[in-house]
C-alpha cells in the first residue's frame, strides 16, 4: 500500500510512472496565462478613478469642508478624539475587556488636528495677510470657553449655509473670527494650496498622506463618493474596487464579518474581526495537526474524482 | 580541514552538499516522470499560480522602473498597470483553487505538513503584498481602502508602525520586501514539493 511507504520511496520507487515534462508544463502555463492576462488587460483595462484632493473636496462641497474644519478647530471631529496612534483620545480606541493593543502601543504618529489642519496652514497664508494674522491672534487669545461658543454657534449656522461662487455664507451671529479664518482656509483649499500645506513637514520630498487623509475622512464628502463606488465597510468595501472591477475578492471572509452581528454592532468590531481571522488563519496553518479538520477530505470524497484513474486501475477505492 | 583528493571531508560545506544531494537529487528537482495517478486538472492550479506570479513580478518590475506617475499618465503605463492588475487576479484565483484542491487531497499526509504550512504562510503574505499594492494605486480606491483599513490595523496596535495612510511606506513594502518574501516562500514551497514528491492517493 502506498501510504505505508515513505514519501520519497512512493515518489521514486514502487509506483508506475509516466512521462512528464516539468519545464514544458511551466512554459505552457506561462503562455496560456499571458494570453488570458493580455486579453483581460486589453479589453477591460484597469480601474483608476481619480483620488479626492482637499481641493476637489472644497470645490465640490465647501459647506462640508468648512463644517469639518470647524470641527477640527473645536476638537469635535473623529480625528480629534481618535486615540492612538494619532493622539491621546479614546473615541476610536478598541478594547475587549482588558485586551487593548491599540492603547498599549501608544501614540506614534502624532496628529495635532487644530494646528496641523487649520492654524498652521493659515499662519503660512497670513505671512503676507495682516488681517488674517489678526484674526488668528484674536482666536488664539480667546478663552477655550469662548472658542467653544463660537464653534458651536457656527456649526449650527452652517446647517443652513448657502454657497455663492464657492464661498460659504451663514446667517449673522456671534462666531468671532472663525468664519473669516475658515473662509480663508476654504480659499486656500480651493486653489490647491492646502493640499501642499498639509503635507509639509520641513522636508522637500513628501510621501506620507496621513494628515490630509484623516482630514478628508472627517468630512462627509468622501463617504458619499465611496458609497457610490460601493466601497464603504457595510458594502463589503474592503474587497471591492471602483466600478465593476474585481477587488481583493480573496478578502471575502474578512469582509463578511463586517456585515454580521455582533461584529457590525460593537465598538470593538475591527479588533474582533482581526482576532477571528487570526484564529482562522492559525487553524488553516495547523490543519495537518488537527483531528477532524484534517479528516474532512476523507469524508467528502472529492479525492476520488481527482484520482479516479488510480482508483479505476487499482480498484482500491472504498 | 584538508583531505586527500577524493576522500570525503567532515567540513560543513561537504556535509551540506551530501545532505542536499540525498534529499533533493536532480531527478526529483527536475523530474521527467511522475506517478501515473498525477493526471487531473487540479495539478495545473499550482503551476498556473507560479506562472501568474512570474507575470505579476515582471509587470511590477516595469511599473516600478518607470515610477508611479507613469501608470496614470501614459497609455503604455496604463496598459502595464492593467497587466499587473489582472495577473494578480489570475494569481489569486489559481492560488485559492490550488489551496482547496490540496485540502481535499489531504496533501499534508506522509510528512508533507511543512509543505502545507509554508503554502498557508505564502497565501497570507501574498494577501498583505496585494493589500499594499491596492494601497499604492494612487487613486480613489487606494484612498478609501486605506481609510477603511486604518481602524482595523490601528486596533491591533501596529498602526503606528504599519501606517496604511503613508504611501511611501506601503509602496516600499509592496515593491521590495513583500515580493522578496512571497518569492522566497514560493521557492521553499516548491523545494518541499520536489523533495517529497506529489502526495499519493488517499487509501
Amino acid at each position: 500500500m502506498i501510504s505505508e511507504r515513505s514519501a520519497g520511496q512512493a515518489y521514486q520507487q514502487g509506483v508506475r510512472t509516466i512521462p512528464y515534462d516539468l519545464l514544458k508544463e511551466i512554459a505552457i502555463a506561462m503562455a496560456v496565462s499571458l494570453i488570458v492576462i493580455l486579453g483581460l488587460a486589453f479589453f477591460l483595462s484597469s480601474p483608476d478613478v481619480p483620488s479626492v484632493t482637499i481641493q476637489s473636496w472644497a470645490q465640490a462641497d465647501p459647506v462640508d469642508f468648512t463644517t469639518t474644519a470647524n470641527d477640527e478647530l473645536a476638537g469635535t471631529s473623529v480625528t480629534a478624539s481618535y486615540g492612538p496612534p494619532y493622539n491621546q483620545g479614546t473615541g476610536s480606541v478598541q478594547s475587549i475587556g482588558p485586551i487593548s493593543p491599540q492603547s498599549w502601543a501608544g501614540v506614534h504618529l502624532n496628529v495635532d488636528q487644530p494646528n496641523d489642519f487649520v492654524i498652521n496652514p493659515l499662519k503660512q497664508a497670513a505671512s503676507n495677510d495682516t488681517q488674517l494674522a489678526g484674526e488668528i491672534s484674536t482666536y488664539q487669545a480667546a478663552s477655550a470657553d469662548q472658542q467653544t461658543k463660537w464653534h458651536d454657534a457656527y456649526a449650527t449656522a452652517l446647517k443652513d449655509a448657502k454657497v455663492a461662487n464657492g464661498a460659504v455664507t451663514v446667517a449673522d451671529g456671534d462666531y468671532g473670527p472663525v468664519p473669516a479664518m475658515l473662509a480663508r482656509l476654504a480659499q486656500l483649499a480651493q486653489t490647491g494650496a492646502l493640499d501642499g500645506l498639509l503635507l509639509s513637514s520641513n522636508h522637500f520630498y513628501q510621501t506620507d498622506y496621513t494628515k490630509p487623509l484623516l482630514f478628508i475622512n472627517d468630512g462627509g464628502y468622501i463617504v458619499g463618493l465611496a458609497h457610490d463606488q460601493h466601497l464603504t465597510g457595510n458594502q463589503w468595501g474592503m474587497m471591492n474596487e471602483t466600478g465593476l472591477y474585481p477587488g481583493q475578492t480573496w478578502l471575502w471572509l474578512y469582509t463578511l464579518w463586517y456585515q454580521l452581528p455582533p461584529f457590525n454592532q460593537v465598538s470593538y468590531g475591527d479588533l474582533l474581526v482581526v482576532l477571528v481571522m487570526g484564529l482562522l488563519t492559525a487553524l488553516l496553518f495547523l490543519v495537518p495537526l488537527i483531528p477532524g479538520l484534517r479528516d474532512i477530505p476523507r469524508w467528502i470524497p472529492i479525492y476520488r474524482l481527482i484520482w479516479r484513474r488510480y482508483y479505476a486501475e487499482t480498484k482500491a477505492g472504498r | 580541514m584538508s583531505s586527500a583528493a577524493g576522500e570525503p571531508t567532515d567540513s560543513w560545506t561537504a556535509a551540506a552538499r551530501r545532505q542536499l544531494e540525498r534529499r533533493l537529487p536532480w531527478e526529483n528537482l527536475l523530474p521527467d516522470r511522475q506517478p501515473f495517478y498525477v493526471g487531473s486538472w487540479v495539478y495545473v492550479f499550482g503551476v498556473v499560480t507560479i506562472a501568474a506570479l512570474i507575470w505579476v513580478v515582471l509587470s511590477g518590475v516595469v511599473l516600478a522602473a518607470f515610477g508611479p506617475q507613469w501608470w496614470h499618465l501614459s497609455s503604455a503605463g496604463r496598459f502595464v498597470n492593467s497587466l499587473h492588475f489582472w495577473s494578480v487576479q489570475v494569481f489569486f484565483v489559481f492560488m485559492v483553487l490550488h489551496l482547496w484542491g490540496q485540502y481535499f487531497m489531504a496533501s499534508w499526509r506522509q510528512g508533507r505538513a511543512p509543505t502545507w504550512m509554508i503554502g498557508v504562510v505564502t497565501f497570507a503574505v501574498s494577501i498583505v503584498a496585494a493589500f499594499t499594492g491596492y494601497l499604492s494605486q494612487q487613486n480613489f480606491a487606494a484612498q478609501y481602502i486605506a481609510i477603511n483599513a486604518k481602524d482595523a490595523v490601528n486596533s491591533t496596535g501596529v498602526g503606528g508602525f504599519f501606517n496604511v495612510l503613508n504611501f511611501g511606506q506601503m509602496y516600499g513594502l509592496h515593491v521590495m520586501l513583500l515580493p522578496i518574501a512571497v518569492i522566497a516562500l514560493v521557492f521553499l514551497h516548491i523545494i518541499q514539493v520536489r523533495m517529497r514528491g506529489v502526495v499519493p492517493p488517499i487509501e
